[in-house]
């Protein structure tokens, strides 16, 4: 927040330039209003009704007050949801920005000089490429108990009966962190990368004449002049996390195997979706929505802090 | 630059050999190549499916093709019922105009908010990191209402025109603008006498080349691969988007049901998409920024 | 390396371009160049489009194969257009679609409004219930006789039939279900793979048990995974899944299935996988030690007897014994009767083109031609009686099946199911019950948590369900 107010423009010759900021902004706020601002609003709205279908019969909406929320937080699960989801995206997300910092810092490194760079670059986005249902299916056929995983780990002498992957909780947590992993560390390297780009060349040429360490060149030039990046980064993937459905969802056929342990919180939203339980949806939803906002004020303040300090020294 | 370069080939005259940067280099190679091939072992099974029958696939995992890929080819193109050309071009449409208009409108977004000082500038702000943070599963159905009773069934209008507020892409421009984006340039424009709107799209606009390759990817492939909102809007067999279309497969009864034929289509919709990305990576991979503010 | 690749990419993309205009426009369907439209159709106050809600192209395919006036190419019956709305059954959008349709049939345009829809058996009683009065009473509303469905199995139409006793849908198919077994493994375990005396062998489900316990011992698998004879208890329960009082309802027949699913797991009497896994699929081939399998009539032909095979025919390989273990199979009733899948169709509420609906509904689920047609086409059973009497009599044989005539069979099967028992619950209750005891059989959790993982997960699903004190 507090690099957008250090420097807009200041009225120049008694011109105020105000107006544009108004008409750049309109397009957006026009959209919004119009095609997701109703649907949401009718979101928040029905959360405090009793509202769904049975069958092709529309119940309520009757008011209920708080009820939906309190029938969430009794109910015992949304607790085991939210951990689920929370461990799940750890899972995930710490090797994705470890390999991904890492990438792009071999990729912007001069003394390391990394060769085939194009190639690789272009390489690690790729299976973000595919759906996520169609990589879903290779993933279940490359783990099931009689898949070339069991097979191979067999003949290594590792296992000596064949593992059914998605039958334990630790595997199949693993496989879905391992296929989040895959399909969107590339996208991160990418961001991570466009971030360094955006820096000048020759501040690395002149630490380096200056003999800098690759490291230390990382750590005050790279890392400071990305942070408003490495921000996007963490709280896109933090809000990706929260949201974490469709691969879950796909790995273990929709229902969270076993007993529930890798269902995440928007996987038990969208079962609310099979009835329209606008209820107990928009509820979970406004959940959901309260978790988000906080993580990401802490994430943008924690490193605008930081930035504070640094912009007086 | 001819003085780095000569500095640089002094010190490596210097250093015979450096084995810290040696071991790092090992490293650095080793682990890309791993992280290679895993990101392409994906493509090639999918390939390899698509030239199999559809009870070798039933029956597990091969890592050597088929012998059916011309029967899974000829079954997916002679299918009367599935419009694959119709598809791949309103795959494109779709995917192409959210892309085209999402990182437009984000960029201009961003850049209101980052150039211009009014009053209810952080306001507004505020209110897009709001919405960034909303689940967009809940008010999919509230929107698939909406759009019924504007009659907008069948049309591509709820799919693209929409994405024109992108909180994340708006999120990430501005953060870019931040980072890469220094307002003096916009100054010395408006001294030489260029209009506002002529800065963004002329000055602007160029400046934003990596952001905006960046962000039409993942709009471009996440549209391309949406799959739930489009299935409930488009039911004109001709409209369909290529993952309707397989899922339609994956739904055959068993008579028709053929996951040679499902991978086969896979396959076929992957192509564009990667082409695509490959066209657009250009940017990422060289980029193109150097030089443009700051060189 | 990119650039390479990228070249490729796109050569392979014209390429596939190009050949897909080079595609000869599919033959055109032989069907109606004299458009003889039958005289009901034509009736005055007919509507010009029929709009058909489906999630595949089955019904569309038999259409144009038995119903002569229907033009595939064109899209049309006569002066009547069809249009078909197809939207695929992921993740519930089919239906989805088809609610958000009725729910504003009402008030849609006379051409927009909703003429025929496809339901499965699952969630059938969502569409046919009295009180949301969707789909038109077959008898009284379209004109379909008693006399004119007599010939038709009496499950395909107790499905349908709401709780008023009104039937309110109509299908081509019956899905009776038969067991299937390994004529290899009867000889050497049983002494005989005669259809007749392996069925005394699994008459009941005691028998069933013991003949288990004698593939066992002799190294093999009765049953291929957990799911198999799910359906043998579901079809066959003594009460619906929700009581009058909304109450979720676990009948005996459900506990039934648990008890003995743990039991041949514990024992080794099955393979431990489930219904559709590769593994499962594995198992029906030349070496798989998997006695039989529960299954219909498109089960055998579409899902086992390319399984079976070692060679598939798309790769060359010949449907004849010898190729795997085709033409090792052979089929007997089973200890219980039972229907796998099934589609039914139903005239929307509110439609415009009943006379046409109604000629549709007698063509292709009343006549006797189409239903032999089905079988000896498409090898469907069909729904009628007579017609599946005639074929059991005749020499109609499947090699899969070295010759047996397993007709007959599935006809005694129909006749014996007994689907009064269905709620509009069933489809998420039965797939939310066999999901949540893989984690009990597996060993993941025990039988209590289970069962408190259906209650919750079904109370999601229904929020008006509740669970029995």
């Amino acid at each position: 927040m507090s690099q957008m107010t250090a420097t807009p423009l200041k009225k120049k010759k008694g011109i105020s330039y105000a107006k544009w900021g108004y008409i750049f902004i309109a397009p957006f706020f026009i959209v919004y209003a119009i095609f997701s601002l109703y649907p949401l609003l009718s979101t928040f709205y029905y959360s405090l009704f009793e509202h769904y279908r049975s069958g092709l019969k529309v119940i309520g909406p009757y008011f209920v007050g708080l009820e939906n929320y309190k029938a969430l937080f009794t109910g015992g699960d949304l607790l085991k949801y939210a951990g689920n989801t929370f461990v799940i995206w750890i899972m995930g997300f710490i090797p994705q920005i470890i390999v991904s910092m890492l990438l792009a810092a071999w990729f912007t490194d001069l003394r390391l000089r990394i060769r085939a760079q194009g190639f690789f670059k272009t390489v690690i986005y790729m299976p973000n490429l595919i759906m996520a249902t169609a990589f879903a299916m290779l993933f279940f056929t490359l783990f099931s108990i009689g898949g070339p995983m069991n097979d191979i780990l067999i003949d290594l002498h590792i296992i000596s009966q064949p593992i059914d992957f998605f039958a334990r909780t630790g595997t199949t947590r693993g496989l879905i962190a391992a296929m989040n992993f895959l399909m969107w560390y590339g996208n991160t390297t990418i961001l991570v990368m466009a971030g360094i780009m955006g820096i000048d060349p020759s501040l690395f040429e002149a630490a380096e004449i200056d003999g800098a360490t690759s490291g230390q060149a990382f750590r005050k030039i790279t890392l400071p002049l990305m942070r408003p990046i490495l921000i996007y980064v963490m709280i896109t993937s933090m809000i990706g996390g929260i949201q974490m459905f469709d691969v879950p969802q796909i790995l273990t056929n929709g229902k969270g195997a076993p007993n529930a342990t890798s269902t995440t919180l928007v996987m038990f939203l969208n079962n609310h979706l099979f009835s329209k339980n606008y209820g107990m949806g928009g509820a979970l939803s406004v959940i959901l929505f309260i978790i988000s906002a906080a993580l990401s004020v802490i994430v943008f303040f924690a490193f605008n802090y930081q930035s504070d300090k640094k912009g007086g020294n | 630059m001819a003085e780095t370069l000569l500095a640089k080939k002094v010190k490596k005259e210097q250093k015979v050999i450096d084995w810290p940067l040696l071991l790092r280099r090992v490293l650095a190679y080793a682990l890309l190549i791993i992280l290679s091939i895993l990101s392409l072992f994906a493509f090639y099974i999918l390939f390899i499916n698509a030239t199999r029958a559809h009870p070798d696939i039933q029956k597990g995992f091969s890592f050597f093709p088929g012998r059916s890929l011309a029967v899974n080819w000829n079954s997916v193109i002679t299918d009367k019922v599935l419009p694959v050309v119709k598809g791949i071009v309103n795959s494109f449409v779709v995917a192409g105009g959210c892309a085209l208009v999402s990182t437009y409108f984000s960029a201009m977004t961003a850049y209101g908010i980052h150039a211009y000082t009014f009053k209810i500038k952080k306001q507004a702000f505020a209110f897009i990191l709001l919405i960034m943070m909303v689940p967009t599963q809940v008010s999919a159905l509230g929107f698939i209402n909406l759009m019924f009773k504007m009659g907008l069934k069948n049309s591509f209008i709820p799919l693209i025109v929409p994405t024109i507020a992108a909180p994340i892409t708006f999120f990430y421009m501005k953060q870019y603008m931040e980072s890469a984006l220094p307002l003096e340039i916009v100054e010395a424009a408006r001294i030489d006498g260029s209009g506002e709107f002529f800065t963004f799209n002329r000055i602007i606009f160029p400046i934003m080349k990596p952001a905006i390759a960046v962000q039409a990817i993942f709009t471009f492939v996440s549209n391309w691969n949406n799959y739930f909102i489009p299935a409930l809007l488009l039911e004109d067999q001709n409209k369909k988007t290529l993952p309707i279309l397989i899922a339609q497969l994956r739904s055959a009864d068993w008579l028709k049901f053929d996951m040679g034929k499902v991978y086969m289509l896979i396959a076929i919709a992957i192509f564009p998409v990667v082409i695509v990305y490959l066209m657009l990576s250009k940017f990422i991979v060289r980029g193109v920024a150097l030089g443009s503010v700051k060189g | 390396m990119k650039k390479l690749l990228a070249i490729c990419l796109v050569l392979a993309l014209a390429l596939s371009m190009a050949a897909c205009g080079n595609t000869p426009a599919s033959t055109a369907p032989v069907s109606t160049s004299e458009a003889a439209v039958s005289s009901e159709a034509a009736a005055p106050a007919e509507g010009k489009v029929l709009r058909i809600y489906c999630w595949n192209d089955e019904f569309q395919r038999r259409l144009t194969e038995f119903y002569p006036d229907y033009d595939d190419t064109a899209k049309t019956i006569g002066d009547v257009k069809v249009e078909w709305v197809m939207t695929p059954s992921d993740n519930n959008a089919y239906q989805n679609a088809l609610d958000e349709a009725l729910l504003n049939q009402a008030t849609n345009a006379a051409d927009e409004k909703i003429d025929l829809f496809l339901i499965e058996a699952d969630y059938a009683l969502k569409y046919t219930a009295a009180d949301v009065d969707v789909a038109m009473d077959v008898v009284k509303d379209i004109g379909v006789t008693a006399a004119d469905m007599a010939q038709q199995y009496q499950y395909t139409r107790d499905i349908v039939t709401d709780e008023n006793g009104v039937q309110r849908g109509i299908s081509w198919q019956g899905c009776p279900g038969v067991f299937i077994y390994r004529r290899s493994i009867a000889k050497d375990v049983l002494g005989t793979d005669d259809p007749v005396e392996v069925q005394e062998t699994m008459a009941n489900w005691d028998k069933f048990d013991e003949t288990a316990a004698t593939m066992a011992a002799k190294g093999y698998k009765m049953l291929g995974g957990y799911d198999d004879t799910y359906r043998t208890f579901s079809n066959n329960v003594s009460a619906t899944w929700v009581n009058d009082k909304n109450e979720i309802v676990i009948d005996d027949a459900m506990m039934k299935w648990v008890d003995q699913t743990m039991e041949f797991t514990e024992k080794g009497y099955n393979a431990p996988n489930i219904l559709w896994a590769p593994e499962w699929a594995a198992t029906m081939g030349k070496d798989g030690k998997t006695f039989g399998y529960f299954g219909p009539a498109w089960f055998i032909d579409f899902v086992m007897a390319g399984n079976s095979m070692d060679v598939a025919t798309a790769d060359g390989g010949k449907a004849e014994a010898g190729n795997g273990a085709y033409g090792d199979y052979a089929a007997c009733a089973g200890p219980a009767g039972y229907f796998w899948g099934g589609t039914w169709m139903c005239g929307a509420t509110g439609s415009d083109n009943v006379s046409l609906i109604k000629d549709i509904m007698l063509k292709m689920c009343c006549d006797e031609a189409t239903a032999t047609g089905l079988t000896k086409s498409c090898n469907e059973f069909a729904n009628n009686k007579k017609a599946m009497n005639a074929i059991a009599a005749s020499d109609y044989g499947s090699a899969f099946l070295g010759g047996q005539n397993v007709i007959g069979a599935m006809a005694a099967s129909a006749d014996t199911i007994d689907m009064s028992k269905t709620s509009p619950y069933d489809q998420g209750l039965n797939e939310g019950f066999q999901t949540a005891f893989h984690d009990y059989f597996n060993g993941s959790v025990d039988k209590e948590t289970a069962l408190a993982n259906f209650y919750k997960e079904a109370q999601v699903k229904y929020p008006e369900l509740k669970i029995p004190a």
